[in-house]
Order: structure tokens, then C-alpha cells, then sequence
């Protein structure tokens, strides 16, 4: 039989990685853990602010735990350990994003019961995180005063994915000449409704309400996901 | 460049859809990618192409489908298509755009298959045939 014939599959291109991040959240949320997948593009601040967060959640005797990619190098873990919370790394050598697996790897020997919140540091990139499901519950963009306004409308498929929009690096914002109202518009153009939290590492700004949302998200976790509709096959 | 992962991704799977079929190698692989999924075609097919080679798939063309967002937009009471992706709000109303009903695809839509190995004359053999 020389002829060709079509095959009608129909399936995600990412239906592994789609089905690992599926049990990663089921997972999360039958621990009580709230995961926070971080994303932004590099430099904008988001070991600091990830640094700052920990700092505070240990301070207040509230279990937390880290994992943080980078193409190279474990100096984030190292960064983000001085906090005190546990902290693994996650060297990609050279892949541009994390995928579920990876993050199921660095899991291995930890409890999640014991943890109330995980931290997942993305690789600094605004363009390939987009599509790898890390299992997370909320994912967060983070955006630095000293980017540029117009960051949102060139990397609209990232902002639009995610919860939650943090502005960085507010204590820089007058000497950037940043134009806030603009960046605002620029979020809302491309994920209508997003919240956004002005912050800063450095002052503090914005981290009272940060906790507060972490908490409230944390505690609007479902009490499980073992329904039977999410046993369908991801398509 | 997330695009040679995608098509190592891509490549594995219709792998998989082949050998499930009983067929020997793929011709044509066609895919629906999304104005959202942050994918570029020619990225795409450049990866496609070289983690083909010596595959079942060498050679194999690669469709490349893009679909533009589709929002339900709830006072125009139906779906519509966003003209770009940089400002959510309905064409028709101007009502924020918040419902996406399409524009993520990152699918394999469809593989084309033979179900015989390809006839290219292997030409070292062809070579050490001795005269009769």
C-alpha cells in the first residue's frame, strides 16, 4: 500500500508535560501548598523580591520553600537560602524555561506537607516560559520600572497567562522617569483585570499586600483536586 | 528559541501516533499553533527539519496552522476574533476581552503517513551488487 493516509490526532504537543503539571497540582493542593511560578525577563528583580518574600514568611514562622532555575550557576539558591527556607536549584544549561518534570525532580526528599508555600524562580525569559505548566496555582509577572513601559505589549502571550502583575524596583521609579499610568494601560491592554502590586525590594513597598494576597489564595486552594472530570485525558 | 523543544516535543509524538498506526514513516505533520502560544513558524520548521533527519520523518513536511485569539464576548453575545494580541477588547463592543476561547493551541492536528519504508535507492548497496 504506497498511498499515503491522514491520521486525525488531535493532541496537545505538550500533553506530557501538560499531564506532569496536572499531577505536580494535585499534588500542591492535596499538601496545602500554594506553588507561585515567578516569570519575568532577567533582571527585573525577581530574586530580590523572591528574597525579601522569604525572608518574611520565615521571620514569621511560616514554612516556605524555593526552587529557583537558572541557565548557569547555583548563585540564586545561595542568594535566596540566606532567608533560612529550604532553597534547591535548578541548573537548565542553556534550556530557556522549566518544565514540570524538571520541578518533580527537585521535589524528590522533600515533604510538601510541611511547606504552606512554594516559590518556583523561573528562568529570567518573557517569551518561553509561556506554555510549560509547572503545576503552580499562581503565576506572577514581575516588571521593573527600568524596563520600559511597552514590555507588556511586546510579550502580551506571557502577561496574558499569568494572575498577577508585580511592578519592581518602585524606589527607582523617578529617577527612570517611569511613566506609571502608561505601564498600567499596558498590563491592562493585554490581561484585562490583572492585579497589580507596586513593590519594592529595597523599601518594602507593596510587601504587606503581597503577604496578604499569598495568604488569601492560599486559603481559596480547593480542598482537593481528585474530581472525576480531571481524570479525563488532557486532549 | 523554545521552538526546537516544542518540536523535539512534536517530533517524539507523532513518533508515537505512526508506530500506533502500524505505519513506517510520515510524510506530512500538520500543527495548529495559537497567536498566543509566543511559537514562530520558521523556528518551528528549522527544528523540525534537523531532528528529522534520520528519523521515519526525514523529509516530512510540516503545516504550520495559525489561529487567531477568539474571544466570547459577553454583551455582544458571541465569539469573535481579536485583530492582534496586544489589546484585549472586543473589536465589535469594546468590552474587555477576559474569555479566550482560542489562540493557546500548541496541537498536533493531523500526521500524514506510509505504510512502507521510502523507496530512495539505498546507494551503497546499489554499489556493492555484483555484476552478474
Amino acid at each position: 500500500m504506497l498511498e499515503p493516509r491522514i491520521l486525525e490526532v488531535r493532541t496537545r504537543i505538550l500533553k506530557k508535560n501538560d499531564e506532569l503539571a496536572r499531577d505536580l497540582r494535585r499534588r500542591f493542593v492535596a499538601a496545602r501548598v500554594l506553588a507561585t511560578n515567578l516569570v519575568s525577563s532577567p533582571g527585573s528583580g525577581k530574586t530580590a523580591w523572591l528574597q525579601s518574600t522569604l525572608t518574611q514568611l520565615v521571620t514569621s514562622g511560616i514554612s516556605v520553600a524555593a526552587i529557583v532555575g537558572d541557565l548557569e550557576t547555583d548563585n540564586d539558591a545561595r542568594r535566596l537560602s540566606q532567608s533560612g527556607a529550604p532553597v534547591r536549584q535548578i541548573m537548565t544549561h542553556g534550556c530557556c524555561h522549566l518544565e514540570a518534570d524538571m520541578i518533580e525532580h527537585k521535589l524528590e526528599g522533600w515533604s510538601l506537607a510541611d511547606f504552606e508555600y512554594l516559590f518556583i524562580e523561573n528562568v529570567g525569559n518573557l517569551v518561553c516560559p509561556t506554555s510549560w505548566d509547572l503545576g503552580e496555582s499562581l503565576r506572577v509577572a514581575l516588571l521593573s520600572v527600568t524596563e520600559g513601559e511597552d514590555k507588556p505589549l511586546k510579550y502580551p502571550g506571557l502577561f496574558n497567562t499569568c494572575d498577577l502583575a508585580l511592578l519592581t524596583k518602585m524606589d527607582l521609579a523617578i529617577a527612570c522617569e517611569f511613566d506609571r499610568q502608561h505601564a498600567l494601560e499596558n498590563i491592562q491592554a493585554v490581561r484585562p483585570g490583572m492585579r497589580v502590586i507596586e513593590t519594592s525590594a529595597k523599601t518594602g513597598q507593596g510587601m504587606a499586600e503581597w503577604l496578604a494576597l499569598l495568604q488569601a489564595k492560599r486559603h481559596e486552594l480547593p480542598q482537593s483536586l481528585e474530581l472525576p472530570w480531571q481524570d479525563a485525558p488532557v486532549a | 528559541m523554545h521552538e526546537l523543544s516544542i518540536a523535539q516535543r512534536l517530533v517524539e509524538l507523532a513518533l508515537e501516533h505512526m508506530r500506533a498506526a502500524g505505519a513506517k514513516r510520515v510524510v506530512a505533520v500538520t500543527v495548529q499553533i495559537g497567536a498566543l502560544s509566543c511559537l514562530q513558524a520558521d523556528p518551528l520548521r528549522f527544528g523540525f527539519d534537523l531532528l528529522t533527519q534520520g528519523t521515519p520523518l526525514a523529509g516530512a513536511t510540516l503545516n504550520v496552522k495559525v489561529r487567531p485569539v477568539v474571544v466570547y464576548c459577553e454583551p455582544c453575545g458571541q465569539s469573535v476574533a481579536l485583530p492582534g494580541i496586544q489589546n484585549f477588547e472586543c473589536p465589535i463592543c469594546g468590552s474587555p476581552a477576559t474569555d479566550i476561547r482560542q489562540g493557546r493551541e500548541l496541537d498536533l492536528e493531523s500526521i500524514e503517513v506510509m505504510d512502507a519504508e521510502a523507496l530512495v535507492p539505498n546507494i551503497a548497496s546499489v554499489e556493492e551488487v555484483p555484476h552478474a
